[in-house]
This record gives C-alpha cells, sequence and structure tokens, in this order.
C-alpha cells in the first residue's frame, strides 16, 4: 500500500471551501487521472473518475450491455468562513456550513483575498465592553467575532472584499498513534482513502464500473451528490464519510475509538443488502468494523443519493474523528487505510447479478 | 538610531517560539545566556531561576541602572493521565479559557504536539453552545499512543510571524522585553552601570524581580514589558476610549497601575526624551495591570521605578499582534534615555 499521508497533508493544505473547491479539486484531479479510464468534472464542480469494469464476456468490445456500476462519494468541500464585513481593518465573518463559534478564538486562519493574496490572520475574540450588554461574557456569538490580519486598515480593505473565504490554518501535524490532525480532515481523509481504493483496483479485477466522486457542497446542501448522483446514476452508491471519535466530551453509542477499526452504517439511509455485503467482506479480510447507528438521518451524501430518480441503494462507511468540525481535528491513518482497502475489497466482489439479490424481505 | 533588522527579528522568533512557562523557563534562558555572555561583565543565574546580568560603567560611581524584562509565559502544567493519550491540565497565569478549545499545543522538552478538542457542534445543543467550555472539561489530547508526564509545562503551538507591519505570535507578553534588554546590553551606554533581570514567574507574581530588585539595589529600575492594546472597534460603532494603548502609536508610558505608581520624575525624562528625540510615544491608560515595576519598587528602600511596554493585542492568546514599528521605538526610546541619565534625575 503506498504512503497516503504526503498527499492527504497536501489537500488539507490547500483552500476548497464549500462552493470554491477549485484549488483542492485541482489536487485530487491530478491524482486520481492516472488511475481512471476517464475523469470529468460536473456542472457544479465535482470530480466523476470512472474506472470501468471488466467485460462478463471478457472481451470488452464485444460487450455491448451496460454494466452495473458502484459509485463511491467522498466530499471534498470544507466548512470554514465568509466575510461579512470589514470595520478599521478589522474582518467580521459568518460561517460556511456547521461551526461551533466556541472554537474559534485565538485560531490561525487564511483569508482568501480578493486581491488573490492568502493573508496570514487569526480570530479574535473582542473586549467585553466593546460588545453589546451581556455579549462579551460566556461564549461570544461568531457576528461579534472579527479577523486580525496584522495588516493596517487601508492595506486590508484594498486586498479584501465582503464575500472572500477565509478558512481554518492549522498546520498538518502526525501525532503518536500513527494519527494525522489539522483541519478538514473531514472529508479530505476520505478523499484519500478513495485515492487508496482506486490504487488497489489497479490490480484487482472486478466487473463492476465504479464512479469515484469528489462532491461539492456536501456540507451546505448535499448539492454536489444530488446532482451528480443523477447524472451518473449509478446502480448503488456508498458515502463514505466522518464518524464521530470517542474523545473528550463524546462518549456514547454515537463514538467510535480511533485506529481500532471503521464503521458500517445502519440506518434508513442504508439498504440492509449492502451493509451485509460489507460486513461479510470485512469479516473475510479481517478489518475490524463497527455498527454506526443511523436513527434518521446519516448526515452524509448517503442522505442525498438514496432520493435520486427512482430511488439507489445506499450504503454509509465511516471513519472515525475526534474534534470534528473544529481546526485540530484527528483520524488515525491506518483507519483511513482500512476504508480504501474495504471498498476496493467490496468492489470486487459484486458479481454481475448482484443487484437482483438486492431484495427488501 | 538602533534598528530591527534580520538578526533581531530571528532572535525574536526564537525567544517566541520557546517553551518557558512559568516556574520553567529554561528554554528561554538558554536563550539569554548564550546572547548576553560576549557583552556582560557579569552573568549569574539566582536562586529561582533569573538571568541576572552587569555591564560595568565609566567612571567612579555611576548611576546604577535596573532594566527587567520576563522570560516566562503563561500556559499549562499536565497534571493527570487519563489514558490513551488524553491528559489532564491546569492554567498557569491569566489565560481566558475561551481561547483553548480547537488549539494545538506543545508538551515539554521536546514540543511534543497535542490538540485540545471539543466536542463536534454535531453531538451539541443550541443551548450547550451558549456556554464557555470549562478547562475542567478540556484535555490534551497526545493522540491514542501520545505520552506525558505529570508536571511537564505546555504551551500554544503557535509559531512566530512577520506579517506586513506586524508580528504575529504567541508570547510576545515579555519576549519583546527580553529582546529589547539584550540589544540595548549589545549596545550598552557608557555613562551607567546597566543592570538586566531576565527574571521568572511574573505571570504568577511577579516573583523574580522581586529578589533581583534585592540582589542589585539599583538607584532606578526600568520594566520592560508588554501591555494589552485593546483598540478594536466597538461593536455599535460607538467611540471605543478604554483602548490601554493602541498599536502604532510607540512605546507605552505607564503613569500608574495596580501594583505602583510609576516615578513622575522617570515618567516625564522619558517623555521629554521621547519629544526631543522626534520618537513616537503614548501614555498607557492608568489603571488595572501590572509589571515587575510593582515588585522592584518595593525592594530594600525602596527604588524608583517606571515601565515602559510594547503594545501587543490579544493577551495570552495563541496570536498576540504587536507592531516592528513600536518595537523600534521602545528599543530607541529606551536607549536614548539611557544614554542621557545623570545622578540628578533621582536626587533626593
Amino acid at each position: 500500500m503506498s504512503d497516503i499521508l504526503p498527499f492527504l497533508k497536501s489537500i488539507i493544505s490547500v483552500s476548497g471551501l464549500s462552493g470554491f473547491e477549485t484549488p483542492v479539486a485541482n489536487l485530487i484531479e491530478k491524482k486520481w487521472t492516472p488511475l481512471v479510464d476517464q475523469l470529468t468534472r460536473s456542472r457544479l464542480g465535482s470530480i466523476h473518475g470512472l474506472k470501468k469494469g471488466r467485460s462478463t464476456t471478457g472481451i470488452r468490445s464485444a460487450d455491448k450491455s451496460p454494466r452495473p456500476s458502484v459509485l463511491i462519494a467522498t466530499h471534498m468541500d470544507a466548512i470554514g468562513l465568509m466575510v461579512s464585513r470589514i470595520v478599521d481593518g478589522f474582518i467580521y465573518v459568518t460561517n460556511i456550513g456547521g461551526v461551533d463559534s466556541r472554537v474559534l478564538p485565538g485560531t490561525p486562519v487564511l483569508v482568501h483575498a480578493s486581491s488573490g493574496e492568502d493573508l496570514y490572520g487569526v480570530v479574535v475574540l473582542p473586549p467585553a465592553n466593546l460588545l453589546p450588554d451581556g455579549e462579551g461574557s460566556g461564549a461570544v456569538a461568531l457576528k461579534y467575532l472579527m479577523v486580525d490580519t496584522g495588516l493596517t486598515p487601508s492595506d486590508v480593505s484594498k486586498r479584501v472584499k465582503v464575500g472572500d473565504r477565509v478558512a481554518f490554518n492549522t498546520e498538518p501535524v502526525e501525532i503518536a498513534g500513527g494519527c494525522v490532525s489539522g483541519h478538514t480532515l473531514d472529508n479530505r481523509a476520505s478523499v484519500a482513502a478513495l485515492t487508496i481504493c482506486l490504487e488497489e483496483l489497479q490490480s484487482k479485477s472486478h466487473v463492476w464500473d465504479v464512479w469515484a466522486l469528489a462532491s461539492v457542497q456536501e456540507e451546505v446542501s448535499f448539492g454536489g451528490s444530488y446532482t451528480s448522483t443523477f447524472e451518473l446514476r449509478p446502480t448503488i452508491a456508498v458515502a463514505l464519510d466522518m464518524t464521530f471519535g470517542r474523545g473528550t466530551g463524546s462518549s456514547g453509542y454515537q463514538t467510535f475509538p480511533l485506529g481500532k477499526g471503521i464503521t458500517l452504517g445502519i440506518g434508513p439511509s442504508v439498504h440492509p443488502h449492502l451493509h451485509k455485503r460489507f460486513k461479510e467482506v470485512a469479516d473475510r479480510i479481517e478489518i475490524p468494523v463497527d455498527n454506526d447507528l443511523m436513527p434518521e438521518h446519516s448526515s452524509t451524501d448517503a442522505d442525498a443519493m438514496q432520493l435520486i430518480a427512482e430511488g439507489i441503494p445506499t450504503m454509509v462507511v465511516s471513519i472515525p474523528q475526534r474534534y470534528m468540525h473544529t481546526p485540530v481535528e484527528l483520524v488515525s491513518i491506518k483507519d483511513i487505510q482500512r476504508a480504501g482497502r474495504l471498498l476496493a475489497e467490496f468492489i470486487a466482489s459484486l458479481e454481475a447479478d448482484f443487484i437482483e439479490k438486492i431484495i427488501w424481505e | 538610531m538602533l534598528s530591527i533588522g534580520k538578526p533581531q527579528i530571528n532572535l525574536l522568533e526564537k525567544l517566541c517560539n520557546a517553551l518557558s512557562v512559568s516556574g520553567a523557563e529554561g528554554e528561554v534562558r538558554r536563550i539569554v545566556l548564550e546572547e548576553v555572555k560576549p557583552y556582560a561583565d557579569e552573568v549569574k543565574v539566582d536562586a529561582l531561576g533569573s538571568v541576572l546580568v552587569r555591564k560595568n560603567g565609566a567612571g567612579k560611581k555611576p548611576l546604577r541602572v535596573l532594566l527587567d524584562a520576563h522570560m516566562d509565559e503563561v500556559g499549562f502544567m499536565i497534571v493527570a493521565d487519563d489514558g490513551e493519550g488524553f491528559f489532564q491540565f491546569e492554567v498557569v497565569g491569566g489565560i481566558d479559557p475561551r481561547h483553548l478549545v480547537g488549539k494545538q499545543v506543545i508538551v515539554g522538552k521536546d514540543h511534543t504536539i497535542g490538540v485540545i478538542g471539543a466536542k463536534p457542534i454535531h453531538l451539541t445543543t443550541p443551548e450547550e453552545r451558549k456556554h464557555a467550555i470549562d478547562v475542567d472539561a478540556m484535555r490534551i489530547d497526545l493522540g491514542p499512543e501520545g505520552k506525558a508526564s505529570a508536571g511537564e509545562r505546555a504551551t500554544f503551538a503557535t509559531k512566530f510571524k512577520i506579517v506586513g507591519p506586524s508580528i504575529m505570535s504567541k508570547s510576545i507578553d515579555d519576549r519583546i522585553g527580553v529582546a529589547i534588554l539584550i540589544e540595548l546590553l549589545k549596545n550598552a551606554p557608557k555613562n551607567i552601570e546597566l543592570c538586566l533581570s531576565f527574571s521568572v514567574q511574573e505571570e504568577i507574581g511577579l516573583r523574580g524581580a522581586k529578589v533581583a530588585g534585592y540582589y542589585f539595589n539599583p538607584d532606578l529600575a526600568i520594566a520592560v514589558d508588554s501591555t494589552p492594546s485593546r483598540d478594536l472597534p466597538d461593536f455599535d460603532g460607538r467611540e471605543n476610549y478604554t483602548y490601554n494603548t493602541k498599536l502604532g502609536f510607540g512605546p507605552a508610558i505607564y503613569m500608574a497601575n495596580s501594583s505602583t505608581i510609576d516615578d513622575p520624575r522617570l515618567v516625564k525624562f522619558l517623555e521629554e526624551t521621547a519629544i526631543k528625540n522626534k520618537i513616537p510615544y503614548q501614555f498607557r491608560q492608568p489603571g488595572g495591570g501590572g509589571t515587575n515595576a510593582g515588585a522592584i519598587q518595593q525592594s530594600r528602600a525602596g527604588v524608583p521605578v517606571v515601565s515602559v511596554s510594547v503594545p501587543h493585542r490579544y493577551t495570552h492568546s495563541p496570536v498576540s499582534v504587536s507592531r516592528v514599528e513600536d518595537w523600534k521605538n521602545t528599543l530607541n526610546l529606551l536607549h536614548t534615555a539611557l544614554n542621557n541619565m545623570t545622578p540628578e534625575l533621582v536626587k533626593r
């Protein structure tokens, strides 16, 4: 298995906030191009990589019937902030996606300025007496926080405009226990896992076509997965995303230890037969898996994909991650590798008539 | 006029990136010792760990002037191992706990990187998000196999940066004072006996300076520190008249704080020196806060003191912001003032 860490570090070191995914998309496209048979972009900017399946007759050109296809969705967008107004060189922000404002004071950020420059900055907590009464104590709401770039007010107003994006700027670091920490590992760690899957498929025979999807705008609307799934119309679809790691402030059935394996979803967003096949494959290749219980929503691209056209059987596979949506997300590299390998083995396991076996009891 | 160039910036970077929490100032102490040894007539590390430096002056009994800057910073101490890489910690010094979650930290001699995480927003309720998170509920996470020992110190992992006209770093308070003292020693005036205390444990009660003041028995003393600048806009657009200091307006001369009334002769002398030499300066808005001047003033039979600070925004947070110009002007105000000091200044 190749060392995925340099690629993972590279894709969490470039910008790609929801709706503005191009910088990270370019890196992913470069990495995937040699691993797929064709690569295109959707109208909204999602990446579609097609790895064709093996013809059942053994002669690809003679096989006229369309092959069934499995779509693996990993969203590549990231949560972050957007400039809402600028006062005396201080930049007020609003959120793109789910951001708990309590993690922001003191957080290093990059302002992707209209001038084309990436400006270093920090989110700051204004003194309480400069805020409306009662707003300065306890948790301070996002609308009162500001970004200081260290530049003079005139330099800021020359460079930065309302609507410019502001991204977390925590440096990726490797930490004890084979883990990596940084921002936006949700969901670039899954993009890395899907890349491992594509690498594994280079030397594996698979009957089904494989669509590798790096989707846009998952964090705000599932916009990428809705539209790409419609366009590609896969036979089945799998969302690969993050799930909650057990850790500070997080315990209970929704949380999983890091480095101890990955999770398979159970709930309305998951077709039970897909879950069953994943479990069988995981047991066969000895990848530890746990059940991730999702009583209503999976809060992944699967929620969107299952509703496309006449409906699509979907599955959710997740990698445990501590501190989701903070600047210091933390995942186990081993779990990323496990997810990639499990996906590849699952794909290779799909027989030509698998879809006919998916019947509701 | 002295200037701030590459060597000065490189030294400040090294100082700011060091881990030097109150009571464990070894990293900064080593840098200071290495820097001062070639220039000093006397160097010693005292009983508490402060570095005390003397540069003799010319003449029979030159004015003995003590300059103080503290080597310690606010931070954390690891107090218990919860297993699986989670460590309980206590805050050392005055840190607003709202700056802690979502941050990278460095722990111990090897600067092992860890994080202070937070519950994912998905698992919180809107009511919960209205309340700040207690330090008791936070852990330093060094990874599932992470190791640390109770007693080890930790601090923010943020790295020093120069951005446009600004310094953006942890621990500008008071590494910028340490850097200024080193530069003054390298350009020591001949007319005075220059005493420097690079003191420990300022953040937890001005402890190092108290004994350093006793040791030197100076004729006068100046605490060189970094003071908060709260020059941010008011959310509702009212005038902000409680800014304490403003970035870019030069060294902040103190007149009074919670621990001292600064000696009016020294305050006046600094102001006149600034005006005469066209060095920008500002008065820190009186009240609140405290510097080592408070401890030194009361040593032995009393010492006339004044504080001069480089302003910074966002005190005791992962990233403070100061201006290089303010640093330079503080250095030059002090250098010029020292060069022009005579015993008349503090005559009884």
